[in-house]
C-alpha cells in the first residue's frame, strides 16, 4: 500500500520547487513509499526520557567579535557567478 | 606511525634536495592521471594553476626558503570541495560551471605547507550516492575491477590513490562516503571526528554529519594530512581542536571490540572472514579482544534516512538559479524560474531525498519522523559511550560486500542505501572512523573499520597504521 498519494508527492514537489511530470510522480510515490515503510520501524523504538540530538560537538553559542573579516573576496568576484546582475545587485525575475 | 609507508615523505625529501622539483612531481602526475583517463576518477586537471604554485615552490627553495612540510606533493580534491583555478561542480549539472571565488579551509591549509591541487575528483552528486553512478558526469571505476563501481560517494578519490595518481586525495563522508569506498578500491580513508576538520569551502550536503577527510595509502600520511588541515577555524563555527599529537601506539593490552551487529549473518562471508583474520592477528600481537553490543544500530539506517533528507533539502534549497549555477532560460516569472532550474539541474537521486526531506519535516509530520530519528540518535550516542567504557576501540566491517558490479544496484534505491549500512551509525554520533585496507576476497579488497571514541582521530589512524603492518 502506498503511504503518499499522488496529490501528497505533487504538493511536495511545489513545495521543494520541483516539476514532476505524471510518470515521474507514479516512480516517485512508490519509491517515497517505500522509504518511508523502511523508516517506520523507528516508532516501534522506545525512547521515552530522551532528547533528541541536534548537533554533537558540544559546542555552545560560538561567537565571535562583530568586526569585518578580510577574506580576499570581492563583491565583483561573487557576483561574477550571478545568471543576471544589475549595478551590483542580482537581478531577478518578476515576483508577480 | 611508520614513516617507510609514506608516499609523502619521498617526494617532499627529493624537492628539497633538487634531485626532483615541484614542477617534475606536478607533471609526472598529469602523466599518470592521463594514462589512467579510463578509470573517469577525474573530472578535471588543475593544469594551470598546479603548474604556476609549483614553480612559486621550486623558486622559494632554490632562493632559500624552508620549504613546507608537504611541498611538492601533489593531491587530488572531491569536486564538492571548493578551489581555485578549476570549477566545483559536485558533480551536478545544476553546478557545471560554477568557479568558487574562493577556496576551503583544508585547501587553503594544504597549499601553505606546498601541496598543489593537481586535480578535482568525481562522485555521486552532491554526495548523494554509494557508487558514484549518480554522478551527472558519469561512472567512475572501480581500480581492481573494471566492471565494478569504486563507491562512493568519494569513489573518484579512492579510485586516484588506488592507481597511485597521487600520495594523498581529500574526500567528504556525510554517511560513509569516505569510508565505503576506500573498503571497495582497497585504500585508507578517514572520516574524522565530527568538526575536527573545518568545512568551510565544502559544498553542504548534510551539516550535521558532513566531514572532510584524507584518502592514501599510509597511516602515516593521513596522520599528516589531517594534522595540517584540521583543527579548529574561525570560518567554521561548528568546528573544534582535537588533539594532533602523533604517538605510537602499543597493541599490546589494547582492548578491542568487535561490533556484534556488524558481523551477523547478512554480511559476505568472505568480507567477515577477512575482517576476523585482521581481528586474529590483532589479538596474537597482543590486544585484548571482546564481542561488543550496541544493539540500536540496527535503527541507525532508518534514523540516518529522515536525518540526512531533511538537512539536505534545506541546504539544497540555495540552488534557484539567482546567486550562481544552472539557471533556467526561458521562465515567465521567479517562481517559475526555480522550478525549471531545480527540475533541469538535479538528477532523480537528488530529487528523491529532497522530497523526503520536505516531507519529514512537513508539518504533522515533524514529530513522527524527524525528532524520532534525532531521538533515536541519542540512543545510538549513548550505547557508544558506554561501549567505550570497556573498550579503547571499536572495530567491524565497513560496509556488508565487496564492490559490487556497475549498474547491479540502480533499480532499487533501498538495496543502494544498505551499502551504507555499517558506517552511518558512526556518521550520526560523530565518531572518527577508518576503513583500513585487510587483505582481498576473489581480488577485491576487503576493508575493516576502526572506529574510535571523539577525538581519538590520531589513535585510530595509529591503529589502522598496525593493521596495516599485520597484513602486509
Amino acid at each position: 500500500m502506498s503511504k503518499v498519494t499522488i496529490e501528497e508527492v505533487q504538493a511536495l514537489a511545489r513545495l521543494a520547487k520541483i516539476t514532476l511530470s505524471d510518470a515521474q510522480a507514479v516512480r516517485m510515490q512508490e519509491e517515497i513509499s517505500a522509504i518511508l515503510g523502511f523508516v517506520e520501524q523507528l516508532n516501534t523504538v522506545d525512547t521515552k526520557g530522551l532528547e533528541p540530538t541536534y548537533q554533537v560537538t558540544g559546542l555552545m553559542n560560538v561567537t565571535r567579535s562583530d568586526e569585518v573579516i578580510e577574506y580576499g573576496v570581492t563583491p565583483a568576484q561573487l557576483l561574477a557567478n550571478a545568471p543576471a546582475t544589475q549595478d551590483g545587485s542580482l537581478k531577478v525575475k518578476r515576483v508577480l | 606511525m611508520d614513516i617507510r609507508t609514506s608516499r609523502i615523505i619521498p617526494i617532499v625529501e627529493a624537492v628539497k634536495s633538487g634531485n626532483s622539483s615541484a614542477r617534475k612531481e606536478v607533471e609526472a602526475a598529469f602523466a599518470r592521471i592521463e594514462a589512467t583517463a579510463a578509470y573517469h576518477a577525474v573530472l578535471e586537471v588543475v593544469k594551470d594553476r598546479a603548474l604556476q604554485r609549483a614553480d612559486e615552490i621550486d623558486r622559494a627553495i632554490a632562493a632559500g626558503a624552508t620549504p613546507g612540510r608537504l611541498a611538492g606533493v601533489p593531491f587530488i580534491v572531491k569536486d564538492n570541495i571548493l578551489t581555485l583555478g578549476s570549477n566545483t561542480t559536485a558533480a551536478s549539472n545544476i553546478l557545471r560551471d560554477f568557479k568558487a571565488p574562493y577556496q576551503a579551509t583544508v585547501i587553503d591549509r594544504l597549499e601553505a605547507e606546498g601541496a598543489i591541487v593537481v586535480a578535482k575528483a568525481n562522485l555521486d552528486s552532491f554526495g548523494h550516492g554509494s557508487s558514484t553512478e549518480n554522478s551527472d558526469f558519469g561512472v567512475t571505476l572501480n581500480a581492481h575491477d573494471q566492471t565494478r563501481v569504486p563507491g562512493g560517494s568519494s569513489g573518484g578519490s579512492t579510485t586516484a590513490i588506488a592507481l597511485e595518481l597521487t600520495p594523498f586525495a581529500l574526500g567528504t563522508d556525510t554517511g560513509g562516503s569516505i569510508r565505503q569506498p576506500s573498503s571497495f578500491s582497497g585504500v585508507l580513508g578517514l572520516k574524522p571526528t565530527y568538526g575536527a576538520v573545518s568545512r568551510f569551502g565544502a559544498v553542504a550536503m548534510a551539516s550535521s554529519t558532513d566531514t572532510i577527510g584524507p584518502i592514501t595509502s599510509s597511516a602515516y600520511d593521513a596522520a599528516l594530512v589531517l594534522e595540517i588541515m584540521g583543527g579548529q577555524d574561525e570560518r567554521d563555527g561548528t568546528s573544534i581542536q582535537i588533539p594532533m599529537e602523533t604517538l605510537p601506539l602499543d597493541v599490546t593490552g589494547l582492548r578491542v571490540g568487535v561490533i556484534k551487529q556488524y558481523m551477523d549473518e547478512g554480511v559476505q562471508p568472505e568480507v567477515k572472514a577477512r575482517v576476523a583474520a585482521a581481528v586474529d592477528r590483532l589479538g596474537a600481537a597482543g590486544a585484548t579482544i571482546s564481542e561488543v553490543d550496541v544493539p540500536s544500530l540496527a535503527l541507525a539506517l532508518p534514523a540516518y534516512y529522515i536525518i540526512i533528507p531533511a538537512e539536505l533539502s534545506s541546504n539544497l534549497a540555495r540552488y534557484d538559479g539567482i546567486k550562481y549555477g544552472h539557471v533556467a532560460e526561458d521562465a515567465k516569472d521567479l517562481s517559475e524560474q526555480y522550478s525549471q532550474t531545480r527540475t533541469e539541474g538535479f538528477n532523480s537521486e537528488n530529487i528523491r531525498r529532497i522530497m523526503i526531506g520536505t516531507y519529514v519535516l512537513s508539518s504533522g509530520y515533524f514529530d513522527a519522523y524527524y525528532r524520532k530519528a534525532q531521538t533515536v540518535r541519542t540512543l545510538i550516542i549513548n550505547e557508544f559511550s558506554n561501549a567505550f567504557k570497556t573498550v579503547d576501540m571499536l572495530v567491524g566491517p565497513v560496509a556488508p560486500t565487496t564492490a559490487f558490479k556497475i549498474g547491479e544496484n540502480t533499480t532499487d534505491p533501498l538495496q543502494m542505501y544498505l551499502a551504507d549500512v555499517m558506517t552511518v551509525g558512526i556518521s550520526l554520533a560523530g565518531l572518527p572512523a577508518a576503513s583500513v585496507p585487510v587483505g582481498t576476497a576473489d581480488g577485491l579488497p576487503v576493508g575493516m573499520q576502526v572506529v574510535g571514541p571523539q577525538r581519538a582521530d590520531m589513535k585510530v589512524l595509529a591503529l589502522a597504521g598496525e593493521i596495516m603492518k599485520e597484513a602486509a
